[in-house]
C-alpha cells in the first residue's frame, strides 16, 4: 500500500474581516491508497477545509502536504480526484447524462467514449435509464447518486466526498451508504469522506479521523475495520457499537477543552 | 379555488381580466375625451350665441376634427384607414412608417445586445475593466437621450452616414445598458460550488465560460433583452424626430404635432405601443423555447 495523501504540520489561517481564523492547526495525517477514511467532528473543526486543501480548493498557510507524491495543485491539474459536494450541484440546464458528460467534455473524451462511460457509471449508481431526465425530475437521493457518477466517470484514483448525504433523510442515507460501500468494494478507490454522523463514519470507514474545533485539529485517529462484508445490520453488533462509543468519547474530549 | 379545465381556465384567468381592464380604460378614455374637448364646444356655441344641449355636447366632443383628446373610435378609425385601406408603400400608411421604425429598432437592438454582452464578458473577466468601465456605462444612461439624439444624427450626417444606421445607433445606445448590467449579474450568478466543480476538473477559463457562466446567464439575458427591445423602439422613435420628419412613427408624431393632428399622433402612439408589445412578446416566446430546451421550464 502506498501513501497517497501525506500531510505534516499542516496549518491554515483564514484572514477575515473579524481577524484571523485558525481553521487548521498542526495536521499530521497519512492516507494510504485503497483506504476509506472519514473526517468527523463538530462544525467548525476544519474537516471540510482539510478536504478542500487536499483538493487544492484552499491553500495551506503552513506545513506541507502531498497528494499522489506531488503538490495538491499538480494533483488537481492531473485530475487525480473526483469531488462530491454537500449538494448534488448538478447543472440544471443539463440532463443527468449531460451532467455526467461534463467532466468528460472538459477533459476531451471522444463522443462514443463519453456515451459508454455515462452508461457504465449510471449503472454503477443504479440510475440506468435516467440519462435523459433533467435534475429537477429526480429526488434528492437520486441527484446525489448522479453527482457520484459524475465524480467517478473519468476514473480518478481518489474520491473526495464532503458530507455528500448530509442533506438527505435517514432512510435514503442508509441506502446510499450501503451502495457507496459496494461501490468502494468494486472500485477500491481511495475515499476521503467528511461527515458529522458517527454511525455513517463507523459503517463506511477503514479509519476515522476525529477532529476538534478552535483551532481545527486532529484529536484522534481510530482504526475501524469491520471486514469487507458489511450489511446494515452490522450496526447492531458489539464491535460496531464499541467503535462508535470510542468515536463519541473522542468527540466529547475534543469538545470539552473549550467549555 | 376549485380547479378549472384548460379552456375555461384560459377564459377565467386570462380573457376575462384583460377584457375587464381594457373596458375600464376605454370607458375612462371616453370620459376624459368628453371632459377635455367640451370647452371647445362651449366656446363655439358661445361665439355663435347658441345654447348647446348636453347630448349634443357629448356627441360633438367625440367627433371633433382636432380634439384635445381624440375618442377611441376616432383613433381606431384612423388606424384602420392608414393600415388596411392604404397601400403599404404609401407615405400615409402606418404600416410603412411602422416598418421604417421597426427595422431600425431591430438593428439597434441587435447591436445593443451584442455590445452589452461583450461589455459584460469583459467586465466579468477583468477586475480593471470592472472598475473602469462600469462608471462610464452608468454615466452614459444619465445623459438625456433627447439631447444626444439630434447630435448623433447631425454629426453622422455630416460624415455621410444617414438613414437607418444613425437611428439604430441611438437604439443601441439605450439598449446595451440593461443587457450589460443583466449579463454581468448573469455571468456572475453560478454559485461557488458550481465554480469549484469546474476547478476540480482543471477546466480552462473558456470552458468555465461556455459550460457554466454562459448557460447560467441565459435567463438573465432574456429578461434584460425584454427591457432592451422596448427601449430600442423608444430610441428609434426619438431618433426619427430630428431627421426632418421623413419617415417612421417618430416622423408621424412630429408631423402630427406640427399640424395639430391629434388623431394622427394618437394613432402613431397606439401603433408604437402595439409594436413594443409585439416585440416584447417575441422575446418572451424565444425565451420560452430556449429555456424549454434547456430544461429550465417545468
Amino acid at each position: 500500500m502506498s501513501v497517497v495523501i501525506d500531510a505534516s504540520d499542516l496549518d491554515l489561517t483564514f484572514q477575515t474581516n473579524d481577524g484571523p481564523v485558525h481553521a487548521l492547526s498542526n495536521i499530521n495525517l497519512q492516507i494510504n491508497s485503497g483506504e476509506f477514511v472519514s473526517f468527523i467532528g463538530p462544525s467548525g473543526c476544519g474537516k471540510t477545509t482539510l478536504l478542500r486543501v487536499i483538493a487544492d480548493l484552499e491553500k495551506p498557510t503552513g506545513g506541507s502536504i502531498s497528494v499522489n507524491g506531488v503538490t495538491p495543485e499538480e494533483a488537481r491539474l492531473a485530475r487525480a480526484y473526483g469531488y462530491v459536494f454537500q449538494a448534488a450541484a448538478l447543472y440544471p440546464w443539463r440532463t443527468i447524462g449531460g451532467n455526467i458528460s461534463l467532466p468528460l467534455e472538459v477533459m476531451g473524451f471522444a463522443k462514443a467514449e463519453r456515451a459508454a462511460r455515462i452508461e457504465k457509471n449510471l449503472d454503477l449508481v443504479n440510475l440506468t435509464g435516467f440519462d435523459k431526465k433533467f435534475p429537477w425530475q429526480l429526488s434528492g437521493g437520486m441527484q446525489q447518486r448522479a453527482s457520484i457518477a459524475r465524480a467517478l466517470c473519468f476514473d480518478p484514483d481518489m474520491l473526495l466526498m464532503d458530507e455528500p448525504f448530509g442533506a438527505l433523510d435517514e432512510i435514503v442515507r442508509d441506502h446510499l451508504n450501503e451502495q457507496l460501500l459496494k461501490l468502494w468494494a468494486q472500485t477500491r478507490k481511495t475515499v476521503v469522506f467528511v461527515t458529522h454522523s458517527i454511525p455513517e463514519a463507523v459503517f463506511l470507514s477503514t479509519r476515522i479521523v476525529v477532529m476538534s474545533p478552535r483551532p481545527g485539529r486532529i484529536h484522534e485517529v481510530i482504526d475501524c475495520n469491520l471486514g469487507d462484508d458489511r450489511p446494515l445490520d452490522i450496526r447492531e453488533t458489539p464491535e460496531f457499537l464499541e467503535i462508535a462509543q470510542q468515536v463519541r468519547v473522542g468527540l466529547r474530549q475534543g469538545h470539552s477543552d473549550d467549555d | 379555488m376549485k380547479e378549472r379545465s384548460g379552456a375555461s381556465s384560459f377564459l377565467y384567468d386570462r380573457v376575462l381580466p384583460v377584457t375587464a381592464v381594457v373596458t375600464v380604460i376605454i370607458m375612462a378614455w371616453y370620459g376624459f375625451a368628453v371632459l377635455l374637448n367640451a370647452q371647445f364646444e362651449r366656446d363655439q356655441a358661445a361665439r355663435a350665441g347658441t345654447e348647446i344641449s348636453n347630448s349634443q355636447l357629448v356627441q360633438n366632443t367625440l367627433s371633433q376634427k382636432r380634439p384635445v383628446l381624440p375618442a377611441p373610435h376616432q383613433v381606431a378609425n384612423e388606424i384602420w384607414k392608414t393600415t388596411a385601406l392604404k397601400k403599404i408603400t404609401s407615405k400615409r400608411s402606418l404600416v410603412y412608417h411602422g416598418w421604417v421604425t421597426i427595422s431600425s429598432t431591430l438593428l439597434g437592438f441587435v447591436m445593443g445586445t451584442g455590445l452589452g454582452i461583450l461589455l459584460a464578458v469583459l467586465i466579468v473577466h477583468s477586475n480593471v475593466l470592472d472598475k473602469s468601465l462600469m462608471p462610464w456605462i452608468i454615466t452614459s444612461q444619465t445623459i438625456p437621450i433627447l439631447a444626444v439624439a439630434p447630435m448623433i444624427i447631425v454629426v453622422l450626417n455630416a460624415v455621410g452616414v444617414s438613414g437607418l444606421l444613425p437611428k439604430a445607433l441611438i437604439s443601441a445606445y439605450l439598449s446595451f445598458f440593461p443587457v450589460a448590467v443583466g449579463m454581468v449579474k448573469g455571468l456572475r450568478s453560478p454559485d461557488v460550488m458550481h465554480l469549484d466543480l469546474m476547478r476540480t476538473y482543471n477546466s480552462s477559463q473558456s470552458q468555465v465560460f461556455w459550460k457554466l457562466r454562459w448557460p447560467s446567464a441565459v435567463p438573465f439575458l432574456f429578461t434584460s433583452m425584454k427591457v432592451a427591445v422596448a427601449i430600442s423602439l423608444v430610441g428609434a422613435i426619438v431618433g426619427e424626430l430630428p431627421t426632418g420628419a421623413v419617415a417612421g412613427l417618430g416622423a408621424r408624431l412630429l408631423t402630427g404635432s406640427y399640424y395639430g393632428q391629434t388623431i394622427q399622433i394618437w394613432s402613431a402612439l397606439i401603433a408604437a405601443a402595439v409594436l413594443a408589445a409585439m416585440l416584447v412578446m417575441l422575446v418572451d416566446l424565444s425565451a420560452r423555447v430556449v429555456m424549454g430546451r434547456m430544461g429550465m421550464v417545468r
